[in-house]
């Protein structure tokens, strides 16, 4: 581990060079970044770029072929469980209990993370209070409309104080008004230290990160906040950026 | 005669889970005894003519999928009628069956067959060959061909996705029903998958098609916004968004989450919501101005104050319905 990284503790996600191979296959090919501690990075690409590929290796579930990635201060190819117990993470697939009512859904979450039952409840009645879900309380969770159900996704996803979060297309299929209201819940969480780590295939949501790489065949081909990305590629928006690198992606499989 | 012709259409998925409505149309009441009573309901009624792309455009657990399936005789409504190429959804479910392609949003095609048995079996079923009707599949089919030995299982979303619309269009459909054909698909593949859309309405086939993707209204020749099992409104893209309440305003300053709270915070202003790297505020122009608004940012200490008046988009216009 070169020394860069041992140093740099404000460096919540650090990639070196992370690649992976399936066979012949390199999903992820030498991809370099950082991520910084309250920072929202937008990690976006086509179908097939990589990303889950690339996710999985940075949440310790999957382990690199080559390079180096430390998050949360934990290696992720051999301090995988401790990597694990830092992090959040909000899969595309709606992951809490349906038929477990709102608090036992929290309850069983905080209490895999390692939570006290007593910090738990505290934190239960605040996060209620917050999201205005006091009467939900008692609510089987597959009652709830979608909105609701995906904000308490991302609320249980960091109710264990995570350093970093990873969300994996939290927004998709959800109405425009909720999907704002779920990027307020985001800004929340940052301006408490927590670091978001997103992907999604709305652009106009890649606006609303401080960084945003963008993946083309396994390779991270631009990074960096969406002003100097619109800058550098003479776009006015991130959908027109985003379409300018896409289109020099040579993978069939997209 | 209408491709689709759909007169107070409706149906509740009562007793469903949640104890509420789901489903298509309006309960009589609103509460949970009544919920499964048709009597006094309130339907949805809409037309496509032939040739048109109509597209269903709402959130996840709106109804979309429903009624697709209620149009392609999968399920019943409980009440109300439907006519697909003039055939009724019910008495002659037989004959729509024939005429229609369907891809649904689930992937359904057989993960063990190859993509040519995929294309071959459909083909079978609706007792024709694939070359009798390659044409029309040609332009799609042909993106996927160099993998046609390989098990549908095994292709990426993007190669999945055509070989499903090339199946939906193997026995030269009337009316092709997508039921969110993009969902999840980048932005890069959706525009390229509206191409070919926009290819088959030339060759006079009539699409319904749904997504939740706003941006995607514009591709449309007609949309119904839909939410909660309710249309909020039918039109053409062009009419729905000049007929947006109100002017809209896009504003950016150098601090934009702050700026939300203080757009929000300010009474003529609060109607304000994030727009990738604006925010849209949406004023009564008679309570406000775009200098009085200066001056109120200025107040609040914001730097590189910009406001300029817009044009809705449909994604304005769906949100200002649904709060309607």
């Amino acid at each position: 581990m070169s020394n860069l990284i041992q140093h740099n503790s404000n460096k919540v996600i650090i990639a070196e060079n992370l690649t992976k191979r399936f066979g012949h296959f390199t999903a992820v090919d030498n991809i370099s970044f950082e991520v910084s501690r309250g920072e929202i990075f937008g990690f976006l690409g086509a179908n097939g770029a990589g990303k889950t590929t690339a996710m999985r290796m940075l949440c310790g579930l999957s382990i690199p072929t080559a390079g180096k990635g430390m998050v949360a201060g934990y290696d992720i190819e051999t301090q995988t469980e401790l990597v694990k117990k830092s992090i959040g993470y909000m899969s595309q697939k709606f992951s809490l209990y349906d038929d477990l009512k709102v608090w036992e859904n929290i309850e069983l979450f905080g209490g895999i993370y390692g939570m006290k039952d007593k910090e738990i409840k505290v934190k239960t009645d605040e996060l209620m209070k917050v999201l205005n879900f006091e009467n939900e309380r008692d609510k089987l969770v597959g009652s709830l409309p979608l909105g609701f159900k995906q904000k308490l996704a991302f609320s249980v996803s960091i109710f264990h104080t995570p350093q970093v979060v990873f969300l994996d297309e939290p927004t998709g299929g959800v109405d425009p008004i909720t999907r704002r209201q779920f990027w307020e819940l985001i800004y929340d969480a940052t301006s408490r230290g927590i670091t978001v780590f997103v992907t999604t295939h709305y652009m106009d949501e890649a606006e609303y990160c401080n960084r945003v790489s963008i993946m083309v065949d396994g390779k991270i081909e631009a990074l960096d906040s969406p002003k100097e990305l619109k800058k550098q590629f003479n776009a006015s928006s991130m959908d027109e950026v985003f379409h300018q690198l896409a289109r020099k992606s040579t993978r069939v499989d997209s | 005669m209408p491709a689709i012709e759909v007169k107070n259409l409706y149906k509740n998925y009562y007793p469903y889970k949640s104890g509420k409505f789901a489903g298509i149309g309006k309960p009589a009441i609103e509460n949970e005894t009544n919920l499964n009573s048709p009597l006094g309901a309130e339907g949805i009624n809409f037309n496509v003519s032939r040739g048109e792309i109509f597209g269903i455009i709402g959130p996840d657990g709106a109804g979309k999928t429903t009624l697709f399936r209620i149009l392609t005789t999968l399920i019943l409504a409980d009440s109300g009628m439907a006519f697909v190429d003039g055939f009724d959804v019910v008495k002659d479910y037989k004959e729509i069956r024939k005429r229609v392609g369907y891809m649904p949003g689930k992937f359904s095609l057989y993960q063990d067959l190859t993509v040519l048995e995929n294309l071959n079996f459909f083909a079978t079923v609706f007792n024709t060959t694939i070359e009798e009707n390659y044409e029309l599949i040609k332009d799609i089919y042909q993106q996927i061909e160099p993998f046609k030995n390989r098990r549908a299982g095994k292709l990426s979303g993007g190669m999945k996705q055509k070989l499903a619309l090339s199946c939906a269009l193997i026995h030269k459909p009337s009316v092709l029903f997508l039921d969110e054909p993009t969902t999840g698909v980048d932005p890069v593949s959706r525009k390229e998958f509206w191409g070919m859309l926009k290819k088959l309405k030339q060759q006079g086939i009539t699409i319904l098609v749904s997504t939740p993707y706003m941006d995607e209204a514009s591709l449309c020749d007609r949309i119904a916004l839909i939410q909660d099992g309710r249309f909020l409104k039918i039109d053409t893209p062009k009419n729905i968004m000049s007929q947006y309440e109100n002017k809209l305003w896009a504003v950016q300053s150098d601090n934009m989450y702050k700026l939300l709270l203080d757009l929000r915070s300010y009474e003529p202003s609060k109607n304000c919501f994030a727009f990738g790297d604006k925010h849209h505020v949406s004023v009564d122009s008679g309570q406000l101005t775009v200098d009085s608004l200066r001056q109120y940012l200025q107040q609040k200490e914001h730097t590189n104050i910009e406001i300029r008046e817009i044009k809705p988009t449909i994604e304005d216009c769906f949100m200002q319905l649904s709060q309607g």
